[in-house]
C-alpha cells in the first residue's frame, strides 16, 4: 500500500494527466441531451453572454443583406395590395344572365419595383435622384417613384440600361396632381425652389375650405401615381384676392435627405390613359 | 506578477480570437478549422512545470468547449499537448537553457529550426488527437490524415504569422 502511494506520488503529474484525460473523454462520450440541459444552465451564463455580444456584432455586419431581404419582402407585399388591381366590368352581360368574366379575378394596374438610390441632390433648383435600376430591369420613362413609407418622391425622366434618373419633387418643373383629403378637391403640387421641405399646392378652388394640418394626397387623375399616396400636410394658406384659386404651402412627408431605397410604380395602363388624354387635346 | 497578468490576458485573447473569428470562417470550414487557441500553451515560460501546463491545458480546452458545445473534446487535446510540452522542449533544448526559466519559447530564444519543430510537433499531436476523438466512428483514413495534416499546416501558418506580427523579440529587449 505504501508502495502504491509512493508510486502515485512520484508520478503525480502523469496521473493527473490521466485523470484529466479520462474526465474529458467521459464528458465527451456521455454528452447527451440531458447533459446538454445540465451544462446549459451554468455554461450559458458565461458563454451565452459572450455569444450574445458576438451576435450583436455579427448582426451589425449582416445589416446590408438583411436590408436587401426586407426591401424584397416589402415590394412583394406592396404588390399584393388590393388597390393595385382593377375589377372586371361585370355590368356588361352577354345576352344571357351569365357574366362574361369571373368577377373575383382582378386586372393588375400597378406594379412595384425596388431600387437603390445611388445619387441624390436637394440643394439645387433642379434636383435629380439617380437609382441603380434601368431599362433592362423594367424601368420606363414617366414611372412614379415613391419612398418606403409610401410618400411620393418623383418621376423617372431618363433611363439607360442599368441606371435611371428621377426628377425629384424638388424640381422647378415638377408637377404632380394632388388633392386635399378633406374634400377631395384637386390641385397640383409644385416647388418654388426655396426650402427642400416646403412644397406648394396650387390651383385649389376657393370653394375648398382647407385647414392647417390637412393631409394632401395624390389625386386619382395622375397617370403615373396611384391615388391616395401621402404627399404632406398643409402648413399655411395663401389667399390671393386677384385669383379664384388658393395656394397652400405643404410640409413634405418625404424626407429627401436620407433616401436609401425607393419603389418604382409601373402603371400598366399609363399609355392608354395618356393616349386618350392627348387625343382630346387635338380636338380643340 | 507582470508575467501572470500577461498570460491571463493571452488566455482570454486567444480564446476570443478562436471563438469569434476562427470558428466562424465559412468557406474552408468543413475540411479545415483553423486552430490558434493553444498558442497560449506554447507560449508559457520554459520554467512552467509539467503539472501546471497540463492543468492549464485542461482549463483552456474546457473554456473553449463551453463555447463550441463539445464538453471534453478540446479539453482532452489541450491537456495532451500541455502534458507533452516539457518532453518536447527537453528534446530540443540544451541543458544550459534551464537558467532562462522565465523566458518563453519563441524564434528569438530557440532559433527558427527548433521552434518550428516544436510548434509543428505539438500542433500535429493536438490535431491528430482532436480529429481522432471527433471522427472516431468514421473509417476513411486518407480523409482523416488529410484533414489532420492540412489543419495542422493552417494552424502552423497562423502561429508563425502571429509570431512575426507580434515580434516578441522586442518585448524581451
Amino acid at each position: 500500500m505504501k508502495n502504491i502511494i509512493g508510486f502515485i506520488r512520484q508520478n503525480y503529474t502523469f496521473f493527473s494527466f490521466l485523470i484529466l484525460q479520462i474526465v474529458s473523454l467521459v464528458m465527451l462520450s456521455s454528452y447527451s441531451k440531458s447533459h446538454q440541459t445540465y451544462f446549459g444552465n451554468w455554461n450559458n451564463a458565461v458563454a451565452g453572454k459572450v455569444n450574445s455580444y458576438y451576435n450583436e456584432w455579427a448582426y451589425f455586419f449582416d445589416l446590408k443583406a438583411t436590408n436587401a431581404k426586407l426591401v424584397a419582402e416589402n415590394v412583394a407585399l406592396r404588390n399584393e395590395l388590393a388597390q393595385n388591381f382593377v375589377p372586371y366590368d361585370t355590368s356588361v352581360k352577354s345576352g344571357t344572365l351569365i357574366l362574361r368574366k369571373d368577377s373575383l379575378e382582378k386586372i393588375r394596374k400597378f406594379f412595384y419595383y425596388p431600387a437603390k438610390v445611388v445619387g441624390n441632390s436637394f440643394t439645387l433648383q433642379k434636383n435629380y435622384i439617380t437609382i441603380e435600376r434601368g431599362a433592362l430591369e423594367g424601368v420606363k420613362k414617366d414611372m412614379a417613384v415613391i419612398s418606403p413609407d409610401g410618400s411620393i418622391v418623383g418621376v423617372v425622366v431618363e433611363v439607360n440600361d442599368h441606371y435611371s434618373k428621377i426628377m425629384s419633387l424638388l424640381h422647378r418643373n415638377s408637377k404632380v396632381s394632388a388633392m386635399l383629403k378633406r374634400d377631395r378637391i384637386a390641385g397640383s403640387i409644385e416647388w418654388d425652389g426655396n426650402s427642400p421641405e416646403i412644397l406648394s399646392l396650387k390651383n385649389i378652388s376657393k370653394s375648398a375650405l382647407p385647414k392647417i394640418g390637412d393631409t394632401v394626397l395624390t389625386s386619382p387623375y395622375s397617370s403615373s401615381f396611384p391615388a391616395q399616396l401621402m404627399i404632406g400636410r398643409v402648413t399655411s394658406i395663401i389667399k390671393d384676392p386677384s385669383s379664384n384659386f388658393l395656394t397652400l404651402n405643404i410640409k413634405s412627408a418625404t424626407n429627401f435627405y436620407n433616401l436609401e431605397y425607393v419603389y418604382l410604380v409601373q402603371n400598366k395602363r399609363m399609355e392608354a390613359q395618356t393616349d386618350v388624354e392627348q387625343k382630346g387635346e387635338g380636338n380643340e | 506578477m507582470n508575467n501572470l497578468l500577461k498570460n491571463i490576458a493571452r488566455f482570454i485573447l486567444f480564446l476570443l480570437i478562436q471563438i469569434i473569428i476562427l470558428n466562424e470562417i465559412p468557406p474552408i470550414h468543413q475540411f479545415i478549422t483553423p486552430y490558434l487557441y493553444f498558442i497560449f500553451i506554447l507560449w508559457l515560460p520554459f520554467g512552467t512545470s509539467r503539472i501546471a501546463t497540463t492543468l492549464l491545458g485542461f482549463a483552456l480546452g474546457y473554456a473553449l468547449d463551453m463555447f463550441t458545445n463539445t464538453p471534453g473534446l478540446h479539453a482532452a487535446a489541450a491537456t495532451l499537448i500541455g502534458y507533452l510540452r516539457p518532453t518536447i522542449l527537453n528534446l530540443l533544448l540544451a541543458q544550459e537553457a534551464s537558467e532562462e526559466l522565465t523566458k518563453e519559447p519563441s524564434i528569438a530564444t530557440m532559433g527558427w529550426g527548433p521552434f518550428t519543430f516544436y510548434i509543428f510537433s505539438l500542433t500535429f499531436i493536438h490535431h491528430f488527437y482532436l480529429v481522432l476523438l471527433e471522427w472516431l466512428q468514421f473509417g476513411n483514413f486518407s480523409y482523416f490524415i488529410g484533414k489532420v495534416f492540412f489543419t495542422s499546416l493552417m494552424s502552423m501558418l497562423l502561429i508563425l504569422l502571429v509570431e512575426l506580427l507580434l515580434n516578441r523579440r522586442k518585448l524581451k529587449r
